[in-house]
């Protein structure tokens, strides 16, 4: 009697790999600013955590499509994207303030106080 | 900050994006044959599109954009897609750094063609976070239909 197989087709059930979002970061006086281009992503399906210095952003593509709609061609074959970036300790963590408009995310990583610039003034001796 | 720290990671990224490109080529695009106006991955905006019983659905993934100047036309079977975005980072300066400048910028044209049973006089576009939805019905001939058999 022959056994069953029970070998699964593993790499089939696998979730193909998230997108990599492009990103522009820019650092001012006051602090980072992160734009993500995020295209099909609402603030409902939009995640961003910070857990210990590492910044985390989750989306997922909903472009309300037909349920019985065939694809006939695809460039973007993955609806999640993903990608983290290590903060600094100069960066305050608790006022991270985000925003998403048209796809675009913006992310403002503000300064600590501290971590601002200040001129330091040299003393005559 | 470290400026370091942050361009390591947008070009370990940028390689693992390169590496998977160069993959995908090799093995074919996973079955999936590109168009030949595709010029490769990473063309602004990416396209999809898709079919269901009564029209044609494009989706072009350009976020950022302002839809009041984005050109949508059709001409003999095929549709172009054209606009620019603008660019929103800041000059570098003194004050400014810019450590990261993957997003894309400038003027951008995409052409797809058209399956041929589609009515180019009812296209419907619309912008929605940051996706632009083109809708173009099928002819009327060339829909599903159920057809009665007399007795």
């Amino acid at each position: 009697m022959e056994t069953k197989q029970r070998t699964e087709p593993r790499a089939t059930q696998q979730q193909a790999a998230p997108l990599v979002p492009p990103v522009d970061i820019i650092e001012t006086a006051d602090g980072i600013t992160v734009r993500a281009d995020l295209p099909g992503v609402s603030k409902e399906n939009l995640s961003i955590d910070v857990d210990g210095d590492t910044l985390t952003l989750e989306a997922t593509v909903n472009l309300g499509e037909a349920a019985n709609v065939q694809p006939l061609y695809a460039e973007v074959r993955v609806a999640q994207f993903r990608r983290s970036f290590v903060l600094g300790s100069d960066l305050d963590t608790d006022k991270v303030n985000a925003g998403i408009r048209n796809g675009v995310l913006t992310i403002q990583l503000p300064k600590r106080e501290q971590a601002r610039p200040r001129k330091i003034s040299v003393r005559a001796e | 900050m470290y400026p370091s720290q942050t361009r390591f990671a947008g070009d370990l990224f940028a390689e693992f994006d390169g590496l998977q490109r160069h993959l995908e080529q090799l093995l074919g695009l996973r079955g999936m044959p590109s168009s030949i106006r595709a010029a490769g991955r990473g063309a602004f905006p990416a396209i999809n599109m898709g079919s269901t019983e009564e029209a044609v659905e494009i989706y072009a993934f350009a976020p950022g954009i302002d839809p009041a100047k984005v050109e949508v036309s059709v001409d003999k079977g095929l549709l172009t897609i054209s606009g620019e975005r603008a660019v929103d980072t800041p000059e570098e300066g003194e004050k400014v750094s810019v450590y990261a400048q993957e997003r894309f910028t400038g003027s951008f044209k995409r052409v797809v063609s058209l399956p041929e049973d589609v009515d180019t006089l009812k296209v419907d576009a619309s912008y929605r976070n940051g996706v632009l939805k083109i809708v173009i019905p099928k002819r009327e001939a060339s829909r599903p239909r159920r057809i009665e058999v007399r007795e």
